[in-house]
C-alpha cells in the first residue's frame, strides 16, 4: 500500500526543515568578525601553496567501477533471497552458478592487482 | 485517508524525533564519560549533576560559535553538504520498529511501536544510509581544502567498499526471513520463548562481518581514516565550524544510533526476548538494551583498538570481508534448503 510511504515524506520534510533551520540559526546568532587568514584554506599554519583542487589516486575510481559491479549483484540476489523458499534447490543452484562467475570476475580482478594498495 | 491515521503518523514521528535527537546528544555525553572512565579519569562532570546538561551547554556553545565560509570555498556546495548528511541519517529512523503491537489506555484498537513499516524496509534504509556519502564527498570537495578532499575521498572509497560486506551479510538473513519488512523480520525471531534470533539461528557469521562493516560504514574507530587527525587534522570537515560543525557530528551520532537499532532488528531479535509474548511492554526495553549495548561496543572499540593503515583497511574490506560474505550467502542457502 502507498500510503505506508507517506510518514517518509512527511520525515524527509520535517529533517530538511531542521537542516534548513540549524544552518540558518547558526549563520545569524554567531558572530561575524572575517579576516584574511581565517578565511584562507587550513594548512597547519602555512599559506596555501596552491590549489586543493589536485589531481588524485586512479585506484579510487576503480573502487567506484569495482563497487557499482558488486553492486548490481547484491541487486539481482536481494530478491532472490525473499523468493528463495519457493525455488528450493533449483533456486539454490541457479544462484550458485552466478555467484561462481561472479567469484571467477572477482579473482580475475585480484590477481590483475586492481585491489592493491601500497 | 483517515484523520485518525494522520493523527497517529504524527503523534508517532514527534515521539520518535525527539527519542532519536535525547539518544544522540547523550550519545556523545555517554561516549566522553565511558572515555573518560576507561582511561582513568572523570570526564566532564561540571555542568549539572554527573555532567547531565554538557550536550545543552556544548549545543548553546556550537549556536553562539563564527560560522566561517572560507573565501575559494564552492558556496553552494559547502552549505548543502552538512544538511546532505544530516537529512538521511535522521530520515532512517522513520523505519525501525522499536516494540511489538500493545494496548494502550484510552484507545481501543492495538498500536504498533513503529511510525511504519514499508514492503522494502531494508532496502529503504540501505538506500538511505548510502546517500550520506554524497554529503561527504560534497564537503571534502567544497572546502577547497587538502585535507577536506583527502578525507572525502577516503571516505567514500571505504563506504562504498564495506557496503558491499554489509549488504551481502543481510542476504542470510532475508534467506531465513523471506521479506524486507523489518516488522516481519523481527517477527520471524519469535521462536524458542523469544529467543531464536537470528545470531543464534545461524546467522553468527553474517552477525560478525554486518557488525565490522557498520563500525566502518559509521566511520568509527578503528576504521576512522577519513578524519584521521594525526595526518589529515579533521578529514572532510577540516573547514568546518559552528552549526555546520555540529550538523556532521549530529549525523554521525544518528547514523551510529540507527546502525545499531538495525543490528538489534536484524540479528539480535529487535524487540523479541524472554516473556515479551506474554507481556508486550517489555519488547521496547529489550530494544533499547541491546542497542545500548552495541553503542557501548561502539565507545569500548574506539578506547581499546589502534587505527589502521588505510591500505589494510582496504584489503580488509575487500579481500577479507567481501570473499567471507559470499561464501555466508552460499553457507545460509544451503542450510535454508536442508532445513527449512
Amino acid at each position: 500500500m502507498l500510503a505506508e510511504y507517506l510518514p517518509t515524506l512527511l520525515f524527509l520534510i520535517v529533517a530538511t526543515g531542521i537542516g534548513i533551520a540549524l544552518i540558518l540559526i547558526g549563520n545569524f546568532l554567531g558572530p561575524k568578525r572575517p579576516s584574511p587568514e581565517k578565511l584562507s584554506p587550513y594548512e597547519c599554519g602555512f599559506n596555501a601553496f596552491e590549489d586543493a583542487r589536485m589531481q588524485f589516486d586512479v585506484r579510487y575510481y576503480l573502487i567506484a567501477i569495482l563497487f557499482i559491479v558488486f553492486d548490481l549483484e547484491i541487486a539481482f540476489v536481494y530478491p532472490w533471497a525473499l523468493v528463495f523458499r519457493e525455488l528450493g534447490v533449483f533456486g539454490l543452484i541457479e544462484m550458485g552458478v552466478f555467484l561462481a562467475l561472479l567469484f571467477i570476475g572477482f579473482i580475475y580482478v585480484w590477481k590483475k592487482g586492481a585491489l592493491e594498495w601500497e | 485517508m483517515p484523520l485518525e491515521l494522520l493523527v497517529e503518523w504524527t503523534i508517532k514521528l514527534l515521539i520518535g524525533f525527539v527519542i532519536l535527537m535525547t539518544t544522540v546528544a547523550y550519545l556523545s555525553l555517554f561516549e566522553r564519560r565511558m572515555l573518560g572512565f576507561m582511561q582513568m579519569r572523570q570526564g566532564p562532570n561540571r555542568v549539572g549533576p554527573f555532567g547531565l546538561l554538557q550536550p545543552v551547554a556544548d549545543g548553546l556553545k556550537f549556536i553562539f560559535k563564527e560560522d566561517i565560509t572560507p573565501l575559494a570555498a564552492d558556496k553552494f556546495l559547502y552549505v548543502m553538504a552538512p544538511a546532505l548528511s544530516l537529512v538521511p541519517a535522521l530520515m532512517t529512523f522513520v523505519l525501525i520498529p522499536i516494540g511489538g503491537e500493545m494496548k494502550i489506555p484510552f484507545i481501543d484498537r492495538p498500536i504498533a511501536l513503529h511510525v511504519t513499516s514499508v514492503n522494502v524496509g531494508v532496502l529503504a534504509i540501505l538506500a538511505m544510509t548510502g546517500m550520506g556519502v554524497y554529503g561527504i564527498v560534497m564537503a571534502g570537495y567544497a572546502s577547497n581544502n587538502k585535507y577536506s578532499l583527502m578525507g572525502g575521498l577516503r571516505s567514500s572509497a571505504q563506504l562504498v567498499s564495506y557496503e558491499l560486506a554489509m549488504s551481502m551479510s543481510i542476504v542470510g538473513v532475508l534467506l531465513q526471513a523471506g521479506s524486507l519488512d523489518l516488522v516481519k523480520i523481527v517477527a520471524n525471531q519469535g521462536g524458542w520463548g523469544g529467543m531464536q534470533w537470528h545470531v543464534f539461528w545461524f546467522q553468527p557469521l553474517g552477525f560478525i562481518i554486518f557488525l565490522i562493516s557498520m563500525v566502518a560504514e559509521t566511520n568509527r574507530a578503528p576504521f576512522d581514516l577519513p578524519e584521521a587527525e594525526s595526518e589529515l587534522v579533521a578529514g572532510f570537515h577540516t573547514e568546518y565550524s559552528s552549526m555546520k560543525f555540529a550538523m556532521f557530528f549530529i549525523a554521525e551520532y544518528a547514523n551510529m544510533v540507527t546502525a545499531s537499532a538495525m543490528a538489534t532488528v536484524l540479528f539480535l531479535g529487535g524487540w523479541q526476548g524472554p516473556g515479551v509474548a506474554q507481556l508486550p511492554l517489555l519488547g521496547p526495553f529489550y530494544f533499547v538494551a541491546k542497542m545500548l549495548f552495541f553503542l557501548f561496543l561502539y565507545i569500548w572499540l574506539r578506547a581499546s583498538l589502534p587505527r589502521l593503515r588505510y591500505d589494510q583497511l582496504m584489503d580488509f574490506g575487500w579481500k577479507f570481508l567481501l570473499p567471507l560474505a559470499l561464501i555466508n550467502i552460499v553457507i545460509s542457502a544451503t542450510v535454508a534448503v536442508v532445513l527449512l
